[in-house]
Parts: C-alpha cells; structure tokens; sequence
C-alpha cells in the first residue's frame, strides 16, 4: 500500500489458492510482472487464504493475483476478499486462468480488482496491475 | 545415434514383415482409396513396422488390425452424473472409459477436508470411499471394458477402490484391463498433484508393479507421461526426452527392487501430447519408439519384444485451445489427432473445443469424438502404417527428436552419477525440470506476445471474437452438498473399529519397506476407509512434500 507511489517499484504477491496445480501461468505472469519492473513475491503452490493474507501483510503488497484453473474461482476468490477484509486489508486482488466471461461480474462484485482472461498481452497483465494497485492504495 | 538400424537385408526384412502381417486378422473393410486403387499395408523400406526399433509402428499390420482405441476423458459431478456419461460414451461408439476425478480426490483429500472448498467435483468427479466407485461403474460390465484412471498421488488406493468393485460384481482382477496414471515423477516436474515426497511415492509405484505383475496381467499399472510436462510448457523434445528418462528411471527402480525387467516392462505404457506443430509431433511419436526399444533392449537388458515397445495414448494439447473464437478449436484438434495416428498411437483423446473456457458440454464432447472417426473412417490414414516413414522431412526430424532426447539423457545421467534414477530425483531436488519447463513457456509466450508467433484468435485474425459462454457446462453447488451428504452416510454406517484396524495395517506396511503396500489398502477400502484416511495411515510413515516456489 504504502509502495504504490511512483518511485518504489509495486510489490506483488502471486500465489496458487487451494489444490490447483496449474502454475504454468502464474510463473508466465512473475516473469512478466519482473520485466516490468516490479517486485514479486511468488508464494506458489497450495496456499490458503491465511498464507496469503499473512504474505501480504508482511511484504506490503500493493497487490495479490490469483490463478485459477479449476473452476473455483467463484468460491476461492472471494474468500481471499473476505480473509483480507477481515484482517483490515485492502490490497487488490487480480484473478487470471479460466474464469468464463459469464463469471466476471459476480467476481468483480465480490470485491476482485480485476479480472484477466487467457490471451491477456504481457503489456495488459502489467497496467491491470498497476490500475488496481493506484485504486486499492 | 541416429542411425535406422537396416542391418537386415531388405529382402529378408521384407519377407518377414509379409509373414508377420498374414498372420494377423484384418479389419473387415477395403483396404484402397476413395476411388478405389488398392493400396499396401506398408511403404518404404526396413525396418518395417513390428519390427526392432519400431520407429514405424509397434504393429506389423497397425490399424488395418484394430484402429486406434477412442478413449475420451469424462468426470464432472457426483459419481452418478459420471456413471450417465460413461454410458453415454459407450452407446455412441467409445471404446474405452477414461475417468478424471476432482482436485481433492487427486490431492488424497475428502469433500470434507478444508482443503476442498470450492473444489468438490469441479474438475472431475470426486471419489471418498469404495461407495463412490460403486456408483461410478454401476451398471457396467467391468470385464467387458478398459478403464483408464488419471490419478497419480493416491493412485494404489483408487486401483484398490477398482478392484474392489469389480470383485463384488463377480469380475476377477486377473480379468480387469486399464490402465492408471500413476506416473509419480512427472507429478513434481509438472503437474504438482504429489503427496509424499518421490522416494517413498516410487516405493509405492514398485509395490504396484510388483501386486499386477502377479495378479493383474491385463492391467497397466503405470502411465509415464509426458502430456502434462508439455502442457506446462516444455518443448516437444523435453517432453520426449523427459518422458523416457523417468521410463527409464521407473525401470531402475523396479529392478532395484528386484523385479525382473521382463515381468513388468511389458505392461509400461506411454502417453503423449499431440500439438500444432504437425510434423515435429510425428517425429516425437516416432523417436520415442526407436528410443524406448533400444534402451530396454541394450541398456536394461529385455528380451521380451512386449518390453521393448513403445506403446502410447495421445490427447490433443489442451493448451493449444484458444477462449477466443473457440469453434476454431475443432480445427486444430482435427489436425492434432491426424498427427497422432500418423505417428501411430494406440488410443486418442481428443479435446473439446469448449475446454479453454470450461469442462466440456455434451455437445463439444460430442464433435470431439467424431473428429477422430472422420479421421479413422474417412480420410483413409488407417489404411497403411508409418505412411510418413521414408519422407526426408519426417526422418530428419524424427532423428533430430532423437538427437535433441539423447542430449537430456546425457545430462541427467551426469546429475544421476550414471544412473538416470538419481539423475530423475537429483533435477526433481534441484528445480531442473521445473525450470526447464518455465522457461520454455515464457520463450513461447514472450513470441505469442512480441506476435512473431501468430495464434489465430488471438493475436492475429481477431475479428468474430465476440464471446457466448450460454453453452458451457456449469457445476453447481449442490454437487458439493450431495457429496458431503453422501460421505457422511457412508461414515455412518461402516464399522469404524474395522477401518481403524484396517488403517494400522496400512500403516505398519509403509513403515516396513519389505512389505507390498497393496494388500493392507485393498482391505482398508473395503471397509470403507475414506480416501484421505488411507492418505494420512502413510503420510504418517512417508511425510509429505512440498515445492520449492521457483519462477
């Protein structure tokens, strides 16, 4: 939060919530986000909403993306929003993978920033990041 | 190393070949084009398909003999909902059963465990206890089909669940054919569906060798595939070469175990990703058969043929699927899955052009299928073997696929100290084939993205890509009420100081290595246990592991 201004690079933390193994975007998207220019916190694999949240608070993120492969994502994403909430957070949560378009609007009402769909250039992966860390800080 | 071996004479080869096709049953149709020209069953020169190194075919006579096995992948909902599907399948012409469970049942987790929120039955059908596989084959004639199951982590104890069904139907396992995934390496270098950490997971992949090659003859107990290493990014030749090696390092350990190599070899089968790139893929195809024929035969010593053959499934590469304008999508299967039977698979899956937004619908389910049977029937490929075998461009790619195999089992061999076993653990350990494979797919990306690679939809040819999701196919929530539902039902009416006794059996076997993991988990399923409880009997003893986060 306190990192969103323009000097200090943003301070992103990624993670895989839950079982899904899928972590070929994800690792796509750190490398993206680190060539733009930002710091990556990359937690991997099996994380819980608590393992976030915790990563979040102690790196400072100025923003979290999700990657979800295996249609829990209504579910999953928000109650990351939730445990963020709850923990007096406001960081940005992006969401990317296979969210179908239908899923978008009940995502961005649960509280996500942003959603990312797949064929997402490099160069809108980064400023969806930026546009959601500039409004969540 | 690329030599084609043609030390036989050609004639000889040849004379061979003919006695060996004769003897073989043939489909009863017309072996001869649309216009009726008669054509070969092969073309080109020695070494013909059937015969060592079979770069050409692991039949004499290939799909004149039997087409290509039409296994289409299946399992969403409640074990019922899949049970419909299955029928499904086999009323419209399938041939064998492929199931995909949930992530839970994959990870060895209930639909109760915290863990499974949100997950229950999404991605696959979820699978607790032996009732759950009840309802899953109910009504099917286990002697009368071949069964494949992806699962890898908790894979003995959903062989277990098979067998216990299928014993209560009145179907010995000696007559149960199938396969199950099983293929625990590929799992912590590309798919992350591992429990315990590889030393103890390949102790239990041992035990399971050992249980079929006594008991099991028609079943194959392990998979080793390269699919999900490709889909997570690699390239064609890592994905044959990274393939292989844990082929190879399964083989070590099962004579390290003091199997020998004739007795499960046999029954190793292989599973590939078709892609895009036509002819690359049927290079692969056929390198692979080269490259696993004389490996087994020089290097681990096999003289049975069956050990030296290369047999595989194919699926076309989800990957490749676009969300945008996804009727393209029938396209690029239809084209994955004629090189897979160029390159001579024994069994195709083929993706549904819904699958980048969603599991697929009925309908898209429907049209995969018929791609491969316009394939099979109608474009005449099935009438002759290798018909690629001789063109300069195949051979020197398939050489080239080869070459490039050959380098990356060089290396792990110098990480393994000579053995590509400790070669396999030592580039688990220390991220090489997590890196490998991340690299790979950031190159890809990066020239999808700087648009030096074109993919139609996406970043080229854009227009039409308006969105219409009304189709997809939409798992409730009441799966997971249902499923919960019915666990509980099953806990309620076993008896618990059975499965606790059960439990500690399993237990005291993985602590003892001596002794086959398999008989103590096919008496715990059948009381019941649920799945994730025979999990943690060995997670107990075995540890669980966890991936380094490298990007």
């Amino acid at each position: 939060m306190s990192n969103a201004g323009q000097d200090a690079p943003l301070r992103v933390v990624l993670a895989k919530l839950g079982l899904d193994g899928h972590d070929r975007g994800l690792k796509v998207v750190a490398r993206i986000l680190r060539d733009a220019g930002m710091e990556v916190i990359y937690l991997g694999l099996r994380q819980t909403a608590a393992s976030i949240v915790e990563a979040a608070e102690q790196e400072d993120a100025d923003a979290i993306g999700l990657s979800m492969h295996n249609a829990g994502h209504l579910t999953l994403a928000p109650t990351m929003v939730q445990a963020l909430r709850d923990a007096d957070l406001h960081t940005p949560v992006i969401v990317g993978g296979i969210v179908p378009d239908v899923d978008v609007d009940e995502l961005l009402e649960a509280g996500v920033a942003a959603v990312l769909g797949p064929g997402a250039s490099a160069a809108e992966v980064a400023q969806t990041v930026r546009d959601a860390a500039a409004v969540g800080s | 190393m690329a030599a084609n071996d043609r030390t036989d004479s050609s004639s000889e080869a040849h004379a061979a070949y003919r006695a060996a096709y004769e003897k073989a049953s043939l489909r009863d149709v017309p072996f001869e084009t649309m216009s009726g020209v008669p054509v070969d069953p092969v073309y080109g020169e020695a070494p013909y398909p059937g015969q060592y190194p079979y770069t050409r075919g692991v039949y004499p006579s290939m799909y004149r003999s039997r087409l290509w096995t039409m296994r289409m992948f299946a399992g969403f909902g409640t074990a019922t909902d899949t049970n419909t599907r299955f029928k499904e399948i086999l009323r419209n012409g399938g041939t064998g059963l492929s199931t995909a469970f949930d992530m839970p049942t994959l990870m060895g987790r209930d639909s109760n465990s915290h863990w499974a929120l949100g997950e229950v039955g999404r991605a696959g059908v979820a699978v607790d206890t032996l009732a759950d596989m009840e309802d899953l084959f109910a009504d099917i004639d286990l002697s009368g089909v071949s069964t494949s199951m992806t699962i890898n982590g908790p894979a003995a104890i959903v062989m277990a669940m098979y067998i216990a069904v299928a014993e209560k139907n009145g179907v010995a396992r000696k007559d149960l054919a199938g396969t199950i995934q099983n293929d625990i390496f590929k799992e912590y270098q590309a798919q992350k569906e591992y429990i315990y950490p590889p030393r103890p997971s390949v102790r239990i992949v041992t035990d399971m060798l050992r249980f079929t090659s006594a008991e099991m003859p028609r079943w194959h107990p392990v998979s080793i595939s390269g699919y999900h290493i490709r889909e997570a990014g690699s390239t064609a030749a890592q994905e044959l070469a990274f393939t292989l090696a844990n082929g190879f390092a399964y083989v070590e350990a099962a004579v390290a175990a003091g199997i020998d190599v004739d007795e499960f070899a046999g029954r190793l089968s292989f599973f590939f990703n078709s892609h895009s790139d036509f002819f690359e893929e049927i290079g692969k195809f056929r390198a692979a058969r080269r490259i696993w024929a004389r490996w087994m035969k020089e290097r681990y010593g096999a003289t049975s043929e069956r050990s030296m053959l290369c047999r595989f499934h194919t699926q076309t590469a989800g990957v490749s699927l676009t969300a945008q304008q996804p009727e393209n999508n029938i396209a690029r299967v239809a084209i994955q899955a004629l090189a897979g039977a160029l390159g001579g698979t024994q069994s195709l899956h083929t993706d549904s052009f819904d699958e980048a937004l969603a599991l697929p619908s009925e309908k898209a389910a429907r049209i995969a299928l018929r791609t491969q049977q316009v394939v099979a029937h109608e474009t005449g490929v099935a009438n002759v073997a290798d018909p690629l075998g001789g063109s300069h461009y195949v051979e020197w790619m398939t050489d080239e696929m080869e070459r490039q195999a050959e380098a990356i089992f060089t290396h792990l061999e110098e990480l393994g100290s000579g053995s590509i076993l400790e070669g396999v653990y030592m580039g688990i350990e220390n991220g090489y084939f997590v890196g490998e494979i991340a690299d790979a797919a950031y190159r890809f990306e990066r020239e999808v993205n700087d648009g030096r690679r074109i993919i139609v939809g996406v970043n080229e040819f854009t227009d039409g890509n308006e969105d219409d999701n009304s189709e997809l196919l939409r798992i409730g929530h009441e799966v997971e009420e249902l499923q919960l539902k019915r666990l509980a039902e099953v806990k309620q009416r076993r008896d618990d100081e059975a499965v606790a006794r059960a439990l500690a059996e399993v237990t005291a076997a993985a602590a003892s290595p001596e002794t086959n993991m398999m008989p103590p988990i096919l008496d715990a399923v059948g009381t019941y246990a649920t799945l994730e409880e025979v999990v943690m009997a060995m997670e107990s003893v075995f540890g669980t592991y966890v991936e380094k986060a490298i990007i």
